[in-house]
């Protein structure tokens, strides 16, 4: 059997390290930190891995409907397109940072780009 | 609604209730502190289904193979029989040996056991009382020095457990200890690596535990130590921490008041501002943050922002729970 693509980005080391990564990044954008300005860090960054086990087909099955609940209320105050764009910019800078192939960049990307209708709402 | 056996008893747990609300309700005695996963005094197992992860996250897998979960994290799925276990198997006997103040509303306690006592300096255990009431507090010292364990406690006004310490235990005394608990420690390793210890009130319990066992583990790297509170007379080992300053080059000592009667020798302000003034750049630095939980979560987040990775940050949030 081939090696899914979370094993060959490297499993829950290569999360730990995207997330320490991307939550900065996050933290740092004006345009989407208020989404993310939630008192409890711990919550935060378990959800960052979520979000990271996810985008490398990892093994947390999520369902569309999922994605739905987990941005609902986001959507209700303000989360469009541009946003999304965003997420899909730290992510991709993220994993350019961390040096993984191009190609593996890519399918996380298809990844996460296949859920925008759900996470916005559509 | 699922129904819930102890002892051929049955209670119902409503839906979103866990099993620790729903036993409190139905007046079952269990002990509990913080009602958030923290402190473990919440203890139970599960006689016969598994029961569900997240009640069990955080446990040593020796206790999860015997279903042994956390009653506050458990949102039953199934109805389930439960066997509140015998505190005995958790806690120790151990003596109070000192109870003096450290300043007007801090006492130093000194428990001793009659074997060696294992921990990492800087993690908590919980206090428990004969008739079952249960808090946490930190360790101050290290677990070389002999078989006691040191606290600082802060006189709550009004808070049942703190004030029964200060006002009503005196050395002889015997008192019940938990296992240790916690992720807050050092560990030797990078010595050449920054520390930044950051404590308000009795946070600096299990700072000075910390700091003693890097000093004594040979760390090169520079510590900074601030402990922050409003008042000079709510500080304490002030002299102490000067005294350790003088005699390790790396160690760094800033005592920090947010009132408005600064003197000298003091940084004025909250720690939060002050440690950044100091410090702008915490890349490759290892963070402990304890005590007062709004600064502590406030910290965690500009400590992560200001460079430090979220494996080098440690935290011990002081939550005090309304019962
Ligand atoms: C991991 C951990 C480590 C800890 N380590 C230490 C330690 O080393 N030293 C230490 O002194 N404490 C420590 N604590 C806090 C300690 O566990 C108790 O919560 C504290 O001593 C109060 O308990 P109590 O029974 O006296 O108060 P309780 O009887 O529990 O009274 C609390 C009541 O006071 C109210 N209250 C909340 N905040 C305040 C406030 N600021 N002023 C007045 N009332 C308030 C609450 O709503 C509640 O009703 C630690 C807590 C945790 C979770
Ligand atoms: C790019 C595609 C995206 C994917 C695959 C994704 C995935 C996830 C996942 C798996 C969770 C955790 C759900 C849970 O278990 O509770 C989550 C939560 C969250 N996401 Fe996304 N997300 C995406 C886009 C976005 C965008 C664009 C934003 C905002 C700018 C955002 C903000 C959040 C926030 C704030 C949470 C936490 C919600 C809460 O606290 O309950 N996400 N996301
Ligand atoms: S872990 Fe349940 S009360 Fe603290």
């Amino acid at each position: 059997m081939s090696a899914t693509l979370y094993e060959k980005i490297g499993g829950e080391p290569a999360v730990n390290a995207a997330v320490d990564i991307f939550y900065r990044k996050v933290l740092n954008d004006y345009r989407i930190n208020r989404f993310f300005d939630n008192a409890d860090m711990d919550k935060q960054i378990a959800k960052q891995k979520a979000f990271f086990t996810m985008a490398f087909g990892g093994p947390n099955n999520y369902t569309g409907q999922d994605m739905r609940n987990a941005h609902a209320n986001l959507v209700k105050v303000g989360l469009n397109e541009d946003h999304f764009n965003a997420v899909m910019e730290h992510l991709g800078a993220t994993l350019t940072e961390l040096k993984v192939p191009s190609d593996l960049i890519a399918e996380a990307a298809a990844i996460a780009e296949s859920t925008r209708n759900d996470v916005l709402g559509k | 609604m699922v129904t819930l056996s102890v002892d051929q008893n049955r209670y119902a747990c409503q839906q979103g209730e866990t099993v620790l609300d729903a036993l409190l309700r139905q007046n079952i005695n269990l002990s509990f502190a913080c009602k958030k996963g923290t402190c473990h005094s919440c203890m139970v197992r599960s006689a016969d289904v598994t029961p569900p992860q997240a009640a069990q996250s955080g446990l040593k897998n020796t206790l999860i193979k015997q279903n042994y979960f956390l009653a506050c994290q458990c949102y039953p799925e199934q109805d389930m029989v439960i066997k509140l276990p015998d505190q005995s198997e958790f806690y120790r006997m151990g003596t109070v040996v000192v109870n003096k103040l450290l300043n007007r509303n801090t006492i130093l306690l000194v428990v001793a056991f009659e074997d060696a006592f294992e921990f990492n300096a800087g993690q908590f255990v919980n206090l428990q009382r004969s008739d079952g009431l249960t808090r946490s507090y930190s360790t101050a010292n290290i677990p070389q020095q002999s078989n006691t364990l040191e606290f600082h406690i802060r006189r709550l006004p009004g808070g049942k457990f703190s004030e029964w310490l200060h006002d009503e235990v005196s050395v002889g005394d015997s008192i019940a200890v938990s296992e240790p608990r916690g992720h807050c420690f050092y560990l030797p390793e990078r010595s050449d690596q920054g520390l930044l210890l950051v404590g308000t009130g009795t946070g600096l319990a299990p700072l000075a535990g910390i700091l003693t066992d890097a000093l004594a583990n040979g760390h090169t790297g520079p510590i900074h130590l601030f402990h922050g509170s409003r008042e000079r007379e709510d500080l304490y080992r002030i002299d102490e921490m000067r005294q350790l300053a003088k005699q390790h080059s790396n160690f760094h000592y800033t005592p920090c008041l947010s009132g408005n009667d600064v003197p000298d020798g003091f940084a004025a302000g909250r720690v939060n501002d002050i440690v950044f003034s100091h410090i702008p750049d915490l890349k490759n630095w290892r963070v402990f943050l304890c005590g007062h939980p709004e600064m502590v979560n406030q910290m965690k987040k500009q400590v992560f922002l200001k460079g430090a990775t979220i494996a080098d940050i440690y935290a011990d949030a002081f939550l005090i729970s309304s019962h």
